[in-house]
């Protein structure tokens, strides 16, 4: 996907939000549509199912006005966490220019998040693409939960981030870590960017 | 440069509380007894804490006390920016100058020094100069000096000799009066409880506190009736923060009003990324292009660049010019190796123009440029011919119609001024009208010179090439390679290899073959194996006739009686017979009258004619005197010798 047409001088980046179940993705993706200006954001498509747990997956396009000369979007997207929804997931993912992995810091969860770090990969690497190539940050959710229950940052930094990719601790529900999240994948995709017209 | 203070940043509007009570008495101190108090203040915090605040509150205050005082804020970025700017200008002093009727300086985000050695030492320099002056300088930063990551230790130890202060995040009065004030201010009117339920919420900065605050003025403002406790904390998503974890993805504040004040940062902070990232290609381009103009190199490809919209390619244009200069740079230290006069050529600074480089440099490697080629001057048509060397003169033109095959080699014969090198100039000019190909005709002299050149520079394999290439060779005063055994060698591979291949070899030389000496054996006995012609020592009608000749070329008629005259003087070789004639020229011309026979008389005789050459083996014939073929420099000839008689006498007495 081309993430910079300088010819119409556009810049589409999209951002896909990867994580186990419930682990607050679509929070992520509420609390940032509820930050946004109404003339900014189009209409947040969610599918869900009864039980409000994302079905196909959550869609919010965010026009970030023209920046530089660049009439910007950032199309924000998250997968179905459950181990099911594979398929749609890859789907989700093809063209992604940068990946939020949204753990959840409870320490029960630990090993979905692994399994799901590993199934990023995974999918990633059936679509050619080597998850070192990839603008990815992580992100701690629920550090807002009592302390006993969930591993801290540096804890999870130690357990999930190999690649010591930038790490955020959030409480997406209340919005904390969120905006400095998407902050970071931000970076992350815009500086790849430049690499790649270095290249 | 500086930026403007908010107006509604000032101590007035500060809430103050335990957190941040040292940190507001030391700022207002500074305020108003700049430079005599805490100098340098400075002042640290988490994010939103209030550390901008204060600074502008300093720098209101100052101002209101004494009007006439000026002030100047700046952000680290920006005195570093207007810093680099007034030093690319060369103006680096008059920057620190503007500072020095400045009361107050306040600094923003020092953080920003971390590991950046040259800024560092810049500011240590700024501010010393400020301090020495008494004034007042307050620097804010989100962490104390210790933690700015590679921090000079001096400038670690100037910010310790003022003072260090930090703000603590607000506690729960503090909050609560901040929310207070900030509803009253924007004319929201909450109950108390509602304030105390959100102020209990520990927010870590006051813009999160101020954010919670706008959602609930927004909510407010499209809803009837007054929030309540609950309805606030649901608004605010505090309640489902603290007791919630399950099921967190149905707690979403939805349907909230956009405060926008985070969408805002976010919006700041790509914004500035994207320019950085998608514009750095122009940076690159640019700085190219000045690197390369200082290195000397045209430059307009790259630039040219810079008028695109897009960087498509620029990249890949830049590397491609790189790569041409690189080149460039090859050819050109090469052709510093084969011809040092050529390698500044402008050919070798133009990275458009490669091929040309290339060319040039391959003509240079094949053969250091054409060989010399005969004066086109002497030709059969100015030879002058006489019974005495009509054989040499046919026999030349029958070499001429069957180059390489009739007589091979041909070799003039005969001593000094007789016409040797004007015929072979002549068989050279007739060889390429007839070859339409490269003919080499030149001096031993010269070859010699040329092939202890070659073997300097190592380039001898090309130097060779150079002569195998020609169709035919025409070597001058061969008698000069006498006992230069290398040049012989080189010389007589040469002739095999042209003979081998048909090509035409002339020579010339003083005495026949099997009388040069000094000679190898191999190279005479292979000239003796040619056509060997002689050349008489010039008749009087010969004489005559190059003396009618020259006369009329140099002073455009010729004189009979001049003419004769000088055909018969004793010493009259055709050598001396042209510098005869110029001789008279250049008398004519300075007396400005024509040439008749007294002049002659005077110039030859009168001024004391300059003694004949001498018979020894002269270095090379030189019979380029020809008007075309270069005019011998009045000033290196000297016309006028001292009278013999004169010179006896003195030697005498």
């Amino acid at each position: 996907m081309s993430l910079v047409n300088f010819t119409t001088r556009e810049i589409t980046c999209k951002i896909v939000y990867y994580g186990p179940g419930r682990s607050g993705k679509t929070t992520n993706l509420q609390y940032i549509y509820g930050r946004v200006p109404e003339d900014r954001r189009g209409r947040m498509v969610s599918l869900a199912t009864q039980t409000d747990r994302t079905l196909f997956f959550d869609f919010l396009p965010l026009e970030l006005g023209s920046i530089s000369g660049f009439a910007t979007r950032f199309q924000l997207y998250t997968v179905p966490g459950q181990v099911y929804y594979n398929a749609t997931r890859k789907l989700v993912l093809q063209g992604a220019d940068g990946v939020v992995f949204v753990a959840d810091s409870q320490a029960r969860q630990l090993d979905e998040n692994l399994e799901s770090l590993q199934n990023l990969q995974a999918n990633l690497l059936e679509q050619g693409i080597d998850v070192r190539g990839v603008p990815l940050v992580l992100q701690y959710n629920k550090q807002d939960l009592p302390s006993d229950l969930i591993l801290a940052a540096h804890e999870l930094d130690e357990q999930l981030n190999f690649r010591e990719v930038p790490s955020f601790g959030a409480a997406a529900v209340s919005g904390k870590g969120v905006f400095e999240t998407l902050r970071g994948i931000s970076e992350g995709v815009l500086r790849r960017l430049s690499e790649e017209q270095s290249q | 440069m500086t930026s403007a203070l908010n107006p509604r940043f000032t101590f007035d509007t500060f809430v103050v509380g335990p957190a941040n009570r040292l940190a507001v008495s030391a700022a207002r101190m500074a305020a108003e007894n700049p430079g005599s108090a805490y100098n340098p203040l400075f002042i640290y915090s988490a994010s939103g804490l209030g550390k901008t605040h204060l600074l502008t509150a300093v720098g209101a205050r100052a101002r209101a006390l004494e009007p006439d005082r000026r002030v100047e804020y700046l952000t680290l970025e920006e005195f570093v920016d207007s810093y680099n700017a007034a030093v690319a200008v060369g103006q680096g002093e008059a920057f620190r100058n503007r500072f020095t009727d400045v009361a107050v300086v306040l600094i923003d985000d020092v953080q920003f020094l971390a590991q950046r050695l040259e800024t560092q030492t810049e500011l240590l320099r700024f501010i010393t100069q400020l301090l020495e002056r008494g004034h007042q300088v307050v620097l804010a930063s989100d962490r104390p000096p210790r933690d700015i990551e590679h921090l000079d230790e001096r400038l670690v130890s100037q910010f310790a000799g003022g003072l260090v202060v930090d703000i603590g995040p607000p506690e729960f009065e503090t909050r609560l009066d901040i929310l207070r004030r900030k509803a009253l201010e924007r004319g929201a009117d909450f109950e108390q409880v509602v304030l105390s339920a959100v102020a209990s919420y520990e927010a870590r900065n006051v813009r999160e506190l101020l954010g919670l605050l706008n959602r609930l003025i927004a909510f407010q403002a499209v809803n009837e009736g007054a929030l309540t406790v609950e309805g606030a904390r649901t608004l605010l998503g505090l309640e489902s923060a603290i007791l919630e974890g399950e099921g967190a993805t149905d707690a979403a504040p939805e349907g909230v009003v956009a405060g926008g004040d985070e969408f805002a940062d976010f919006l700041d902070s790509v914004g500035s990324a994207l320019a950085r990232q998608v514009e750095a290609w122009r940076k690159r381009v640019q700085e190219a292009a000045e690197y390369w103009d200082g290195q000397g190199y045209r430059t307009a490809r790259i630039t040219a660049l810079l008028d695109a919209d897009t960087p498509l390619g620029a990249e890949q244009a830049v590397r491609a010019y790189e790569g041409d200069v690189d080149r460039l740079r090859a050819l050109a230290e090469e052709m510093a190796q084969l011809d040092p006069a050529r390698a500044g050529d402008p050919v070798f600074r133009d990275p458009d123009r490669v091929a040309d480089a290339e060319g040039l440099v391959q003509a240079a490697r094949e053969g250091l440029g054409a060989p010399p080629e005969p004066a086109s001057a002497l030709t059969f048509d100015t030879f002058i011919q006489t019974e005495g060397n009509k054989l040499a003169v046919a026999s030349a033109r029958t070499a001429v119609a069957h180059p390489g095959a009739q007589y091979n080699p041909f070799v003039i014969v005969g001593p000094s001024g007789v016409g040797k090198t004007h015929l072979l100039h002549a068989i050279g000019n007739g060889l390429v009208a007839q070859l339409e190909s490269a003919v080499a005709c030149l001096s031993a002299q010269q070859f010699v010179d040329e092939y202890v050149d070659a073997l300097e520079r190592k380039r001898l394999e090309p130097w060779r090439e150079r002569f195998r290439r020609v169709r035919a060779l025409l070597l001058d005063d061969v008698h000069l390679l006498a006992l230069r055994a290398g040049t012989q060698e080189e010389l007589f591979h040469l002739f095999n290899a042209l003979s081998g291949a048909e090509r035409q070899l002339v020579f010339t030389a003083q005495a026949m073959p099997q009388d040069l000496e000094g000679l190898d054996d191999r190279l005479t006995s292979r000239l003796a194996g040619g056509l060997v012609v002689q050349l008489p020592v010039a008749a009087r009608e010969v004489r005559l006739a190059v003396a009618r000749r020259e006369l009329a070329v140099r002073l455009g008629t010729a004189d009979e009686d001049v003419a004769a005259y000088l055909a018969d003087r004793p010493d009259a070789s055709l050598h001396t017979l042209v510098e005869m004639v110029q001789r008279i020229a250049h008398e004519c011309a300075a007396r400005g009258s024509g040439a008749d026979l007294a002049l002659a008389r005077d110039v030859i005789e009168g001024g004391a004619a300059p003694a004949p050459r001498p018979a020894r083996r002269s270095r090379n014939s030189g019979v380029v005197l020809s008007s075309t073929a270069g005019l011998r420099s009045p000033e290196k000839v000297i016309w006028r010798w001292p009278h013999v008689g004169e010179r006896l006498i003195e030697d005498l007495s």
